[in-house]
């Protein structure tokens, strides 16, 4: 039986295997940031030892940072207290530390590819769920807790035991319109939110061959919705053209070695799986959630389906919707919304730029919407500017902020007010988690855009037609 | 950080029977700005206990006198969502030793094992029994024996055990943590860095 990809990365980076215990994992590389660090470093110094590996950690500022006026200092005191520590923790320990105003700065999903730290068959972890994004390079990469960042800041291992393996596959080719996020929101609404829980994921088939690196990086971010610790796509030479000549990725001799590592990593043909999934690419449309978790999604034609066609969990299921005020089998298209967020690390990348000014090109902001733009990175930021894109998106009416995690977990000054309805290019529609009593709905940058230039939720492919046809 | 060591717990339990419950419930992002680990327990579900303005909403359970103890009985999928494992600290700051629920987000459950709270899974069906002998009495009593890997409803003896591996058994048993295994393995793990090829 042949091995998986998953299998081959995971094994290349056990230290140790524990009988009837977890294996000793190996960490290649660290990302950093305010929130889930400071009490790992104080652990650090109330057992007097040093950070094994600064050079494979690397930390920014991202949570709590401003999206406005980052010259200024930070207004929030513990904010402000929180990122001040990340400096100086960093400082003593001598990790690289891209802080507010570093042009390396961004969030911290966006900025590991931008600068060759995530990289194919690696072993990458962060304090942050959605650290599976990096998966899309064919590392393992996922989120881990304070404890475990402890640990790897000191020993540059966790104790892990290996999950399960699963294999998604979709087929075909993507309908108009039909977008990487589309393709994620889709699995995780057939799998519902605990579906892959206890599985490592690896995407396959036509679909994610033929999708960019920012779509594959926007797919496996959001395996975690579907309780996946993370997900994963084999390296091609999509990947490896786009890792070549970026700053921390491997050069000269050292690149010629590591792409004879990477050309062996993907999955076995007799290669087996814990569990196997098949979609098809033609099944999926413009998606968009109703509910408090990403697992509730519809195809945006579809409207919010029947308390009776799901299965169980009907409790949870009118909780969710009375929070939304949304009532069972009501249509999502024509539903006013008040806020629009572009940004996060699922869709705050150029290319998600780029969809949301194909749409808002020509057209106006809607009178009715609040939208906030907010580019993952410095180096987004300035790809939008050096593009034109900024000036489509100031004469459809629309501003753009600076690069932060922003109004996607409510941490900083960006907070959806109580009972308004945002559509968020985000990754989560909890409860409250764009501010307390706010209603998010969870879609593409296309959808985004839509929204924002009709005031409603609107089906793009309406206005992307108009805009081929004029 | 060393915790208590967990052995028998023999306690009245409080009774949350909703499912999904995600770690933004458990604690929301806006309390995580401390630089220290402390006072979490006060904003344990923070927006279900309180209203805007600080008073407490009284039909939600951690404000019903009736209930109390140091177990947590949550629905199914308990603590999904992020990865901040200040929703384990918030759980464990209030006072709850130990949380039942018939499925576990794989974070969560990580990160309450790292730092001393038992994550116990039970069937959808002992579950389903667990919440109507805590409505019917919520003094009812359970009791979680880690040794043996049981959960008891003590009133009527119904039983299950548990899946927890040994290592991570050996820790809670013991208090210890995973850093002091991994320091112990530090020149091996620094062979094993030399030889990588990333």
């Amino acid at each position: 039986m042949g091995n998986t990809l998953f299998d081959k990365v995971w094994d290349a980076h056990v230290v140790k295997k524990i009988k009837n215990g977890p294996d000793v994992f190996f960490i290649d590389r660290h990302l950093v940031h305010e929130v889930t660090s400071p009490v790992a470093f104080l652990g650090l110094k109330n057992r007097n030892i040093p950070v094994l590996y600064p050079e494979r950690t690397f930390a920014t500022a991202d949570h709590n940072t401003p999206t406005i006026n980052q010259h200024l200092p930070v207004k929030d005191v513990l904010s402000a207290n929180q990122l001040k520590a990340l400096e100086k923790n960093a400082a003593e320990h001598g990790i690289p530390y891209w802080g507010l105003g570093h042009e390396k700065n961004g969030i911290v999903h966006v900025i590991g590819p931008e600068n060759g730290i995530t990289l194919p068959g690696a072993t990458i972890v962060c304090g942050d769920s959605h650290t599976s994004t990096h998966g899309a390079f064919g590392a393992i990469a996922f989120g881990i807790g304070t404890s475990e960042v402890e640990m790897v800041l000191a020993t540059q291992c966790i104790m892990q035991p290996k999950p399960k393996s699963m294999r998604i596959n979709i087929n075909g080719s993507l309908s108009f319109g039909v977008t990487p996020k589309d393709v994620a929101l889709y699995i995780i609404s057939k799998l519902t939110t605990s579906g892959a829980t206890g599985y490592f994921v690896e995407y396959a088939g036509e679909v994610f061959r033929n999708m960019s690196m920012e779509g594959r990086m926007t797919v496996c971010n959001l395996s975690i919705e579907m309780g996946a610790r993370g997900g994963m796509i084999a390296p091609d030479e999509k990947t490896f053209e786009y890792v070549k000549g970026r700053e921390f990725a491997p050069k000269g001799a050292a690149w010629d070695k590591a792409m004879d590592y990477w050309k062996t990593l993907y999955s076995e043909e007799n290669a087996t799986f814990d569990k196997e999934l098949h979609f098809d690419a033609s099944d999926i449309e413009p998606m968009i959630t109703y509910g408090t978790n990403p697992g509730m999604g519809t195809g945006i034609s579809n409207g919010i389906p029947k308390a009776e066609s799901l299965e169980g969990g009907v409790a949870t299921y009118k909780k969710s919707l009375a929070y939304m005020d949304f009532n069972e089998g009501e249509e999502m298209q024509g539903k006013p919304i008040d806020f629009v967020f572009l940004g996060s690390c699922t869709n705050g990348r150029i290319e998600d730029f780029r969809a949301f000014a194909s749409i808002v090109k020509g057209r106006k902001k809607a009178a009715n919407v609040t939208a906030w733009l907010v580019p993952g990175s410095h180096r987004v930021e300035d790809a939008i500017k050096a593009e034109g894109i900024l000036d489509i998106l100031h004469e459809a009416g629309f501003e753009l902020r600076e690069p932060g995690c922003s109004a996607c977990l409510a941490m900083n000054d960006d907070k959806i007010p109580a009972g308004k309805y945002a559509v968020s290019t985000s990754n989560r529609n909890f409860e409250g988690r764009q501010g307390p009593g706010a209603r998010t709905l969870l879609a593409s940058p296309l959808v985004a855009a839509a929204a924002a230039v009709t005031g409603k939720v609107t089906d793009p492919r309406t206005l992307l037609q108009e805009t081929v046809n004029a | 950080m060393a915790y208590d060591k967990f052995n028998v717990l023999k306690s009245s339990a409080v009774p949350l029977p909703i499912e999904n419950v995600d770690t933004d419930q458990i604690i929301p992002a806006r309390f995580l700005k401390a630089t220290e680990r402390k006072g979490f327990g006060d904003n344990l579900f923070r927006d279900w206990r309180y209203n805007s303005d600080n008073t407490p909403k009284e039909q939600f359970v951690l404000n019903n006198p009736i209930y109390s103890g140091k177990i947590l009985v949550g629905g199914k999928n308990f603590g999904s969502g992020s990865s901040r494992e200040h929703a384990a600290w918030a759980v464990y700051d209030y006072g709850f030793r130990c949380v039942v629920s018939s499925f576990f987000a794989d974070i969560f459950r990580g990160n309450c094992l790292n730092i001393g709270v038992l994550p116990v899974q039970v069937s959808p069906e002992l579950l389903d029994e667990i919440f109507k002998a805590i409505e019917a009495d919520p003094n009812t009593q359970l009791e979680v024996n880690l040794p043996k890997q049981t959960i008891t409803i003590l009133a009527s003896g119904k039983f299950e055990t548990f899946g927890i591996n040994d290592y991570k058994k050996d820790n809670l048993l013991n208090g210890f943590d995973d850093i002091d295994y991994l320091l112990n393995l530090e020149d091996q793990i620094k062979t094993f860095a030399a030889n990588t090829p990333l």
